[in-house]
């Protein structure tokens, strides 16, 4: 469970909420510019995603959605990540991934296991709406069980009210 | 007063010594003096071999001290030592102001057993109220020692003492990716602890049958919540809820033939009723809320649970079968997590309000919607469990970043800490009475 991935991942999205970049244009680094190497294959772009990007792409590296106290209702500074990883399921539909639904300490534990399962599925549920398949998406709660942050105050159990990305299959 | 506080400082100091060794360390906070004085004179010991390391005088002590009815004398104001009904001068006890004198002897058994008997005197009737004996293998003089507090509890209270009970709690030790789980079982007054299985992922609700032989827990090692049954004697145990979503919160019927759990493969988590040797569940609620932490009501015959089908969670009851929802509280903007006092006339509940969290105990005992008191003074408590006589409650709390837990008699007069000496304990679930 413990993949170093959402860890890397996790720290990549503390950096910053940067927009979502969809790749519509051949970017002028990449292979299909430099003639000199004619036997790599030209890349044609055609505004899909692929696995590369996973690591790549700034919107796609970010793997957390975060909510309100005792909700579990998708917040607007969400909507970007939930759109491309959306799309992304939706260019590739051999990706899978776990959504990890994760609750603060306060409350009880079973209770939070509902929660956070309440919360993966309102991940879940948005990137159905932007194009992901209910087969690609499994959504495993952990309530409180799992904490990032073991303080006990606003700041630490914001980023413990969460919902975390992990792809199973790229 | 003072001498009070000496007892208490002398137990503290007593239970740190022999509880680092045992791992689990038993420290008063709180104590009351409206409690019944009682000497537990040191037991003498007449058999031939070596004497035990047991005091069995100072067991019977310091369970009737924790209960929060009793306050011993402490060891150093105990001046005389009878060992037989004939020596007791009353006089002297009617001096320390103690109600009552609990005096005892060790001598050889068959079969290298030991016996003991002991004897409870009224001081101020200067009467013989009690005389029995019992059998213990010497490794279990303290098991003996806790049947002597119940009896001498239940003579002088009129209710079952539970002093000879365990508990089973959670440890979590290290922190992040290595943290190490166990699920521990242990006497009530946190001795002999022992490890009923270890993971390297979350463990969490453990359960007991009304038998105290098996525990129903659920574990995060296949990588989503499921529950077990395990056997405690044999270690042996099974998957018994694996379903897709929620397992959880299991809770075994009052006859031992059911387990009433959580499962969300229907969409959201429901209530459930498995029967444990078919494995056949039956849905008991259909809310789209959560329906969760469900807890058997002494008949067999009603469930009593946390939902928030009202907005926040609160605490609801329903018949085991399935059947109409009654909502139980009302008092409180989040209460959770019931556990049910002796008879299920008391229930004690997590309850919230803004950030603080703690143990409230409803009182249904004069009918309507009952009375609610809160019972427990920290930020962060939860996971009530009361003691199967309904006189204690064991819960969890947040002491820094380390988890502890308290045991809090049902009145909130009396509480001692009980702490892991490394790492957070949480999940205290308190056994049944114990069979002979």
């Amino acid at each position: 469970m413990n993949n170093p991935m959402r860890v890397i991942l996790s720290v990549a999205l503390v950096a910053s909420l940067a927009a979502c970049t969809k790749k519509t244009e051949v970017k002028p680094d990449e292979p299909v510019a430099q003639p000199t190497q004619p036997e790599v294959p030209a890349v044609v772009d055609d505004g899909k995603y692929d696995a590369s990007d996973l690591d790549t792409d700034s919107c796609l590296r970010q793997r957390v959605v975060y909510f309100d106290f005792d909700k579990a209702e998708i917040k607007a500074e969400a909507e970007a990540i939930l759109k491309c990883h959306g799309k992304y399921l939706t260019d590739r539909p051999s990706a899978a991934m776990t959504l990890e639904g994760h609750a603060d300490e306060r409350g009880t534990r079973e209770y939070n296991l509902g929660l956070g399962e309440r919360r993966g599925n309102a991940v879940s549920s948005a990137l159905q709406a932007n194009g992901g398949q209910a087969s690609q998406l499994n959504v495993v709660s952990y309530g409180e069980e799992r904490p990032t942050c073991s303080d006990s105050n606003e700041d630490c159990w914001g980023k413990n009210r969460r919902v975390e990305i992990v792809y199973t299959a790229k | 007063m003072k001498r009070f506080h000496w007892l208490f400082v002398l137990i503290g100091l007593l239970g740190a010594r022999i509880g680092l060794a045992q791992g689990l360390m038993v420290d008063p906070v709180q104590g009351s003096s409206a409690a019944i004085p009682v000497a537990a004179v040191p037991f003498a010991f007449e058999g031939t071999g070596m004497p035990p390391d047991t005091d069995v005088g100072a067991v019977v002590a310091a369970d009737l001290n924790r209960s929060g009815q009793f306050r011993a004398l402490g060891r150093a104001d105990i001046v005389e030592f009878p060992a037989r009904p004939g020596d007791v001068k009353f006089a002297t006890w009617r001096l320390l102001k103690q109600d009552f004198l609990v005096i005892g002897r060790i001598s050889d058994a068959d079969a290298g057993a030991l016996r003991i008997e002991f004897e409870l005197f009224d001081v101020a009737k200067q009467a013989r109220l009690m005389g029995l004996a019992i059998g213990a293998r010497p490794n279990d003089l303290r098991g003996a020692a806790h049947q002597i507090a119940d009896l001498i509890y239940e003579k002088i209270l009129g209710i079952r003492g539970a002093f000879w009970t365990r508990i089973a709690y959670v440890t979590a030790t290290g922190i992040g990716q290595n943290t190490q789980y166990a699920l521990m079982v242990a006497d009530s007054d946190g001795f002999n602890p022992q490890t009923v299985v270890r993971s390297r992922e979350p463990l969490l609700s453990p359960a007991w049958s009304p038998d105290g032989k098996r525990l129903a827990y659920v574990s995060f090692e296949r990588g989503n919540s499921s529950i077990y049954i395990q056997e405690l004697t044999t270690g042996s145990r099974q998957v018994v809820a694996a379903y897709r979503g929620i397992n959880g919160a299991p809770a075994f019927s009052p006859d031992g033939s059911k387990l009433a759990l959580t499962l969300s493969h229907s969409g959201n988590p429901e209530i459930y009723v498995m029967d444990i040797a078919t494995r056949r569940t039956t849905q008991v609620t259909r809310h789209f809320s959560i329906d969760t932490e469900p807890v058997w009501m002494p008949d067999g015959a009603t469930l009593v649970f946390t939902s928030d089908r009202a907005g926040k969670p609160q605490i609801y009851s329903v018949p085991a079968g399935g059947g109409d929802v009654t909502r139980v509280s009302f008092q409180g903007e989040y209460n959770a997590r019931a556990s049910l006092g002796y008879q299920g006339k008391t229930l004690a509940m997590a309850q919230g309000s803004g950030n603080v969290y703690r143990i409230a105990v409803l009182d249904r005992s004069r009918g309507g919607a009952g009375e609610m008191r809160l019972i427990s003074p920290g930020s962060l408590d939860e996971s009530p469990s009361f003691a199967p006589n309904g006189s204690m409650i064991l819960y969890a709390a947040r002491e820094g970043k380390r988890g502890v837990l308290f045991a809090v008699s049902a009145d909130g007069r009396v509480r001692q800490r009980l702490v892991l000496a490394d790492g957070d304990v949480r999940e205290p679930a308190w056994g049944p009475f114990r069979q002979r």
